[in-house]
């Protein structure tokens, strides 16, 4: 019993980790273009979640152009975003960037409890069957979706940065701004469009998870779960994000399963990423995989 | 600093020790002098209701200048401001539990905050900037998952009762005579922290803050003036929350979460990074900010527009809603805040038909 629950914990942590993983690679995309720490990241799982339930449930469309039209306006929303709120920022001290991103993060986040009520909402089913058995376990369509969606982005990212010219042009401007300005591209853009496909993307994860869990202001949670991902990997390695997130996944559930079955403490699956966060911070503060040239004090 | 460059015209200093006076002329020597003592009056002047209010701004503005101290003054960024006021206002309530007087439990408090923020502080010694935010918005989870969890001391989730407020037997509890007990810590702590920007401390941190390289050339040590911000931010938090704890009588973990975090830094952003008045003003701004939306809502009931966004039922997000927006705009439009806004009104008008 016990070993078979750790072994369904350990499903669980693989896909939530993944899910971690791209909200992760969407937070490091707009800090290597834009050098902007997004506390914001939850709120756009959070508003791309909401704005897919509000098709489905309200306009009855379906499921898949729900979902693509989420998509899009999220898309058009994290340019926006961008362009109407951080670019008057650009150069301001670091501090000020912080603090509009948490500006933007509580209003959003009230903005939605406003519209849509503090309640957690169903998500209408989108598949014929709820959950499926592998291997003996129970594990639940749409989380296979997402750890399936999840793998695409990842991949998609990783076409995306290493082949495509605009993926080109956004890491040339984020390893060197003035030499790529040189070259020709338009930085503006580039992190205009860097917060556009991270909100995008971020969308695509907030729907996911509000198939599972039903849609409610937890999900912005996610965004702040991630920091503990993405500085485990390194705030600047795409890569390092997604290892990031996978072990920040396992490392929740199979505390969950210690707290279950040992110590019982309760609640202790939350608050373990915080701890190995500050660990983290005070070992290895460039983590995994991120450059090393974060100043010591 | 911009106050030095917004003097009033042939106010010229020859020393540096014209330079480093507590106030800039005498003038607003006196202003400060007789608002203080006009505040003295104000218990027997105005209603119970603004009277509540101006408590609140005296414990919230001790808090706002601890944040200001760390986050204006030397340049790192606290997101979990919040649980170190929380913490201050447990340890009072479990120090006057131990017999402790409440007064004393008051600074004790204080002081066992900052040990704690020193504990949390150490990621500063060793990172900076965006690191040091984040780390303490892992101590804003950790310390309100330990304050649900350590019984003992905060009571759980049912929270903790405060002794209320006697000095040398005399009661000191009740708006019009806690008034006094604010006012007295509150006038403390910012002469200190005025009296800090004067010193060498402060001077170092604000040399850390503008640019840490040439401040580490001559002399100053970072890892020191680092952690010491973070430790005297951390002491006004527990002042100000023990403050807060015995004037509520009750101190539980609701209410010091994440938003009360981010508001303390509305509070310090709205009324100027490194401005000990702009302190005060942000506070005053942040306080009045809900009760004005509340009016409003309540003027606006059964009119078109309330029945349209049901301002009734969203008030609480609405309010939320305007913390936010404020921040962004004031971030947008006026950086350096309302302190700013007041330098230059006062230059104008003392450069009145010469302001070229």
């Amino acid at each position: 019993m016990t070993s078979s629950l750790l072994l369904q914990l350990i499903i669980n942590g693989l896909i939530i980790g993944t899910l971690y993983g791209v909200v992760g690679m969407c937070f490091v995309l707009i800090y290597k273009a834009s050098q902007v720490v997004n506390f914001a990241q939850g709120e756009f799982l959070l508003i791309g979640a909401w704005a897919c339930w509000w098709l489905l449930t309200y306009w009855q469309i379906p499921f898949f152009w729900g979902f693509l039209i989420s998509i899009a306006f999220m898309m058009l929303f994290g340019l926006a975003l961008q362009m109407l709120v951080l670019r008057p920022l650009i150069g301001e001290p670091i501090i000020s960037v912080i603090m509009v991103t948490i500006g933007l993060s509580i209003f959003f986040q009230a903005l939605m409890k406003w519209m849509f009520g503090t309640f957690a909402q169903p998500f209408p089913p989108v598949f014929a069957v709820s959950r499926v058995e592998i291997l003996g376990l129970q594990v639940q369509t749409a989380y296979l979706m997402s750890t399936g969606v999840s793998l695409a982005i990842m991949a998609g990212f990783a076409w995306f940065f290493k082949y495509s010219k605009v993926g080109l042009a956004m890491r040339a401007t984020a390893y060197n701004q003035q030499v790529a300005q040189s070259l020709g591209i338009s930085v503006r853009q580039m992190f205009a469009l860097s917060w556009g496909i991270s909100a995008a993307v971020s969308a695509v994860a907030g729907v996911v998870v509000g198939m599972v869990n039903g849609v409610s202001s937890a999900l912005s949670f996610f965004g702040i779960k991630v920091f503990p991902a993405v500085i485990l990997g390194g705030l600047d390695s795409v890569l390092g994000a997604v290892v990031g997130g996978l072990i920040i996944g396992l490392l929740e559930n199979i505390a969950h399963y210690f707290d279950s079955q040992f110590l019982k403490w309760g609640n202790l699956y939350e608050i373990v990423p915080f701890y190995v966060l500050i660990l983290i911070l005070m070992i290895k503060p460039y983590g995994l995989f991120g450059t090393r040239d974060i100043e010591r004090v | 600093m911009a106050s030095t460059s917004l003097r009033p015209c042939g106010d010229y200093r020859s020393s540096y020790r014209a330079d480093q006076t507590l106030f800039d002329t005498r003038l607003s020597m006196l202003f400060c002098v007789a608002g203080v003592v006009a505040l003295l009056f104000a218990p027997y002047v105005f209603s119970g209701y603004i009277l509540s209010l101006m408590i609140q701004i005296g414990y919230l503005g001790i808090a706002a200048l601890g944040l200001n101290i760390l986050v204006g003054f030397s340049g790192q960024i606290s997101v979990g401001h919040a649980v170190f006021y929380g913490f201050g206002g447990f340890a009072s309530c479990f120090l006057s539990h131990q017999g402790v007087p409440v007064p004393l439990a008051i600074v004790l408090a204080g002081l066992w905050t900052t040990a704690v923020g020193l504990l949390f502080g150490l990621p500063a010694a060793r990172v900076k900037g965006l690191y040091l935010a984040i780390a303490t918005l892992a101590a804003q989870f950790i310390l309100q998952d330990f304050f649900v969890r350590a019984t003992w001391f905060s009571g759980g989730t049912h929270g903790s009762v405060a002794e209320p407020f006697t000095l040398f037997g005399l009661d000191m509890s009740g708006d019009q005579r806690y008034f006094y007990v604010v006012l007295f810590f509150f006038v403390v702590l910012y002469l200190g922290a005025a009296n800090l920007m004067r010193s060498r401390d402060g001077r170092a941190l604000i040399a850390v803050r503008d640019h840490y390289l040439s401040a580490e050339m001559m002399g100053v040590n970072l890892t020191k003036y680092r952690t010491m911000a973070f430790g005297i931010s951390s002491f006004y938090a527990g002042i100000a929350g023990a403050l807060y704890a015995h004037y509520i009588g009750y101190m539980s973990v609701e209410g010091i979460d994440i938003l009360l975090s981010i508001q303390f830094l509305a509070m310090i952003i709205i009324g100027g990074l490194g401005s000990v008045m702009g302190s005060i003003l942000g506070t005053i701004f942040m306080v009045l900010l809900p009760e004005l939306t509340g009016a409003l809502a309540s003027a606006l009931q059964g009119s078109a527009i309330d029945r349209m966004l049901h301002l009734k039922d969203g008030i609480t997000y609405l309010r939320e809603m305007l913390i936010g927006a404020v921040i962004i705009l004031f971030l947008i439009f006026e950086p350096d805040g309302l302190a700013h806004r007041w330098r230059q009104i006062k230059a104008y008008w003392k450069l009145y038909p010469f302001s070229y």
